[in-house]
């Protein structure tokens, strides 16, 4: 197999720009997603776009894509300045995207997936078939791939999906491809042959975008690189020039000399690590996510789940809370083993989970902040389908002092609070469930600075009173100031775990880059 | 470039799978085949050639409408006004007919499909639920049919000797031009939806919404063409039945759209969308008649059996339906 280095094409100077934007701005209700990026696409390259969440990679990808369309900015294509109003008109231009979750029809077949709008005819009007079948499968064998076309897509596996996709972009002639972590959910094998049929189209002259979190593939497939964070293009440059913990550094953005601050967080010292552990997980494997992870968080521990975008932090705990399918692997509770696969068990061992998304996961807007905090303890407060007010009234109101919720009274609808209060509402009602371990994924996304140093002295104090508690967040300080550990979770497996003398920001760079002391380089085959 | 080749990634337990496909697909008829063999056996009068045709004829206007239907839910839509349309269908064909054959044939055809092209546009344009839009229509054609006909209190006649009469009690080679006109308009709908872009392009609909939209299909117009065709069949159905009893009965039609989806159920099409057989809406419309004719060579029951044994019958189906594509998907 190739290795990331002498695979990597002639740089691609002189060969004409086919796609590029200019000063392109793009906000949503007041969050600037994009703040004047300039990206350049030249034919026959190889680009990768590299941001963490929120960078702003997937709104570029829908400006380019005809999906949004600029605030300001200029998008040009083949030379000339474009306005797609919709993904079919920038399709027709030439223009293809193949998404991370293939985006064909399961239920129809191959052939008529690479066809479809776009079907041979015969004389009378009427789908070729024949034709159809034999061109779809000339189209799959130049790919390398070798399928029944006339088999239902939906019963092929997901690499196989995804060459049908690249197939009908093929088929459209595109000029552009775009692949938006088109390997995340590949085998090695076909990670391969994917790359080989990008390398292929490459050589025909087409300009491939190519996202993807699995750094060591950028190297390996990418001629040159724009990174992007909160919006802005921070970094445009060949691939080969950047090593792995420069690209870190600029993703995170921060520079390499100057990882070793600190003092930014509202986090204290480190806590008491003395007695047994309460959470215990071992051999947790997920399919295709998740592989042989362990850990242990003794009471009043506070560990970090360290990890850059699709290293599998959220999936380690949902699958610790039982909400993701679990092949293998033992999760316990002060010794005593949970259920796998079943929230409700784990909710009952104590375990509760503060997950990223509030809006979508948690929070329910138009409900009073009491209502909200009493929803996960109404069955343990109701006798015979009765809700017992009065003790709900007593514990909301010792939540909202001890967690100080700022809001009008405990009637307020939380949609009319704050982002940070807001989580503080979660806090608080998974808090009223007594847990013994509280996992946290990136409790100070979204939040305004002043709420965030709350919530950050927050979970100390609940540490300090003894819960478990396991903190997710992209922010290093966070992470570095909070933990009194972290493990650091690279492709879905346990990289390192950083204690003591190493926590510091500059080993954590390294760790999440793969890059450190003690490393092998990562082997995919 | 080298020959690196991703072999196809057959899910395992193929055999069992594809079985299960074909269960999913042709159980209706299994039910069906089992059902006329057995009546045969058991009701002497049931195999007659003047019954099973009596049963074929009954059962086009049924299979006219459930064409249109079978189009929508495969979709992913729904269209509760062919029930009302049917009736208002009936009618006006009955009206027309005062007037010729043509206005018999063309007025109703106009206005049902006009109320499908409407219903259309709202819910493709407009992006509402098509279970609301259609509940509107039903209630729509259901006004307008009793409007033009002083409350139902009209019945509008056929004139004696009108060409128009043929159409329904008519026949060639003995066969009435009913069951003709459904074998061809089936046969059309079959190549319609296996060998035109628009009959992908529903399935591609049906089955996944926002993929389609991504892959630059033309998801609302195909939308509007779906539930219009639902209208104008619905209407042609009731303008077949006018031509059959040579008036336009008012009180048709009520609960249709109920039958006809249990029709189209039955024969395999997922009320999800995404899949589905015209053929097997046919099957699903003759086994419900079937029954219905058995419950009727069974002097002595009530005839509400009918309803009460296509339900439990419809029930058996979806849920072996959900239960195969699990298996499938295994």
């Amino acid at each position: 197999m190739v290795t990331p280095t002498d695979t990597a094409r002639p740089p691609s100077t002189g060969t004409a720009t086919v796609l590029e934007t200019e000063g392109v701005t793009k906000s949503f209700g007041g969050v600037q997603a994009l703040r004047g990026v300039d990206f350049h696409l030249a034919e026959g390259e190889i680009h990768a776009l590299v941001g963490e969440n929120g960078a702003g990679k997937s709104t570029l990808i829908k400006v380019l894509t005809g999906v949004h369309r600029p605030d300001e900015g200029s998008v040009r294509f083949a030379g000339r300045e474009v306005e797609f109003h919709r993904p079919a008109e920038a399709q027709r231009a030439g223009i293809s995207t193949i998404y991370q979750e293939v985006n064909l029809v399961p239920l129809l077949s191959v052939a008529r997936n690479i066809f479809l709008g776009r079907e041979p005819r015969t004389r009378f009007g009427l789908v070729d078939t024949a034709a159809m079948n034999r061109r779809a499968a000339e189209l799959a064998g130049s790919l390398g791939v070798d399928i029944d076309v006339t088999e239902d897509l939906g019963r092929l596996g997901l690499g196989a999906q995804q060459m049908v996709a690249l197939a009908r972009a093929m088929s459209v002639d595109s000029r552009v491809v775009i692949m938006d972590e088109p390997t995340s959910s590949l085998e090695a094998r076909e990670v391969a042959t994917l790359f080989e049929v990008a390398r292929n189209l490459a050589g025909r002259g087409v300009g491939l975008v190519f996202v993807s979190h699995r750094l060591d593939e950028l190297w390996e497939l990418c001629d040159r690189v724009t990174v992007l964070r909160d919006g802005q293009l921070v970094h445009a440059g060949p691939m080969a020039e950047l090593d792995r913990v420069n690209l870190v550094a600029h993703m995170l953005g921060r520079e390499v000399a100057d990882v070793v601050r600190g003092g930014t967080t509202e986090f204290g010292d480190t806590h008491r690590r003395d007695r047994e552990p309460v959470l215990a997980v071992t051999g947790l494997d997920v399919r295709k996510r998740l592989h042989d992870v362990a850990f242990t968080v003794r009471p009043g521990e506070v560990v970090g789940l360290g990890g850059l975008l699709g290293s599998g932090r959220s999936e380690t705990v949902k699958a610790v809370y039982g909400a993701l399918p679990v092949r293998a692997g033992t999760v316990s509770v002060d010794g005593r083993p949970v259920r796998a696969n079943s929230v409700r068990h784990a909710l009952r061992s104590g375990v509760a989970l503060l997950s990223e998304d509030r809006k979508a996961e948690g929070i329910v807007p138009d409900l009073s902040v009491r209502d909200n905090i009493a929803l996960a303890v109404l069955p343990r407060f109701s006798r015979a389908g009765l809700v017992a007010e009065r003790r709900i009234d007593a514990l909301v109101d010792t939540f909202v002092r001890r967690l100080r919720i700022k809001a009008a009274g405990p009637h307020q609808k939380v949609r009319e609070l704050s982002g940070g209060n807001q989580q503080k509402v979660l806090m608080a009602r998974w808090l009223c469930t007594e847990p013994r371990v509280f996992l946290l994924d990136e409790p100070t996304r979204g939040i305004d600075v002043g709420a965030k140093a709350e919530v950050q002295a927050l979970i100390d104090e609940l540490a300090e009173q003894g819960l478990a508690v396991v903190l997710i967040s992209s922010e290093m300080d966070e992470l570095v100031e909070g933990a009194d550990r972290i493990v650091v979770l690279r492709d879905g497996t346990v990289e390192r775990e950083l204690s003591g003398e190493l926590l510091t920001s500059a080993a954590l760079l390294a760790a999440l880059a793969g890059a450190g002391a003690g490393s092998e380089e990562h082997d995919d085959e | 470039m080298t020959a690196t080749t991703a072999a196809p990634e057959h899910l395992p337990g193929s055999g069992r799978a594809r079985l299960a496909r074909l269960a999913q697909r042709q159980g209706a008829l299994v039910i069906l085949v089992a059902a006329v063999l057995v009546s045969t056996f058991v009701f002497d009068s049931f195999g007659t050639a003047g019954n099973l045709t009596n049963i074929a004829l009954q059962a086009s206007f049924l299979a006219v409408v459930a064409l249109g239907m079978t189009f929508v839910i495969m979709s992913g839509g729904i269209d509760l006004s062919v029930g009302s349309v049917f009736a208002l269908g009936g009618v006006l064909a009955a009206w027309g007919a005062q007037h010729g054959t043509w206005a018999a044939l063309l007025v109703p055809l106009t206005v049902c499909g006009a109320i499908g092209l409407v219903q259309g546009l709202v819910i493709a344009r407009g992006g509402l639920p098509p279970f609301i839009v259609t509940l509107a229509g039903l209630l729509f054609a259901r006004g307008l049919l009793l409007l033009i006909s002083d409350e139902g209190a009209t019945t509008y006649k056929v004139p004696a000797g009108s060409a128009f009469r043929e159409l329904a009690q008519g026949g060639f080679l003995g066969i009435g031009y009913p069951i003709w006109i459904v074998l061809a308009a089936f046969a059309a709908g079959g190549l319609v939806l296996h060998r035109t872009s628009y009959g992908s392009t529903v399935l591609a609909v049906g089955g996944q919404e926002d993929a389609a939209d991504l892959m630059g299909l033309p998801v609302a117009r195909t939308k509007l063409v779906t539930y219009t065709m639902s209208g104008v069949l619905a209407g042609f159905g009731g303008l077949l039945m006018a031509s059959y009893t040579s008036s336009g009965v008012t009180v048709l039609g009520v609960g249709m759209e109920l039958e006809v989806i249990s029709a189209v159920v039955l024969g395999g099409t997922l009320l999800t969308g995404g899949a589905g057989t015209v053929l097997g809406s046919l099957v699903g419309v003759l086994l419900l008649q079937v029954i219905r004719n058995v419950i009727n060579q069974v002097g002595s029951l009530n005839s509400n059996w009918q309803a009460v044994i296509s339900g439990t019958i419809l029930l058996i189906v979806v849920t072996v339906q959900r239960w195969l594509a699990t298996v499938e998907r295994r």
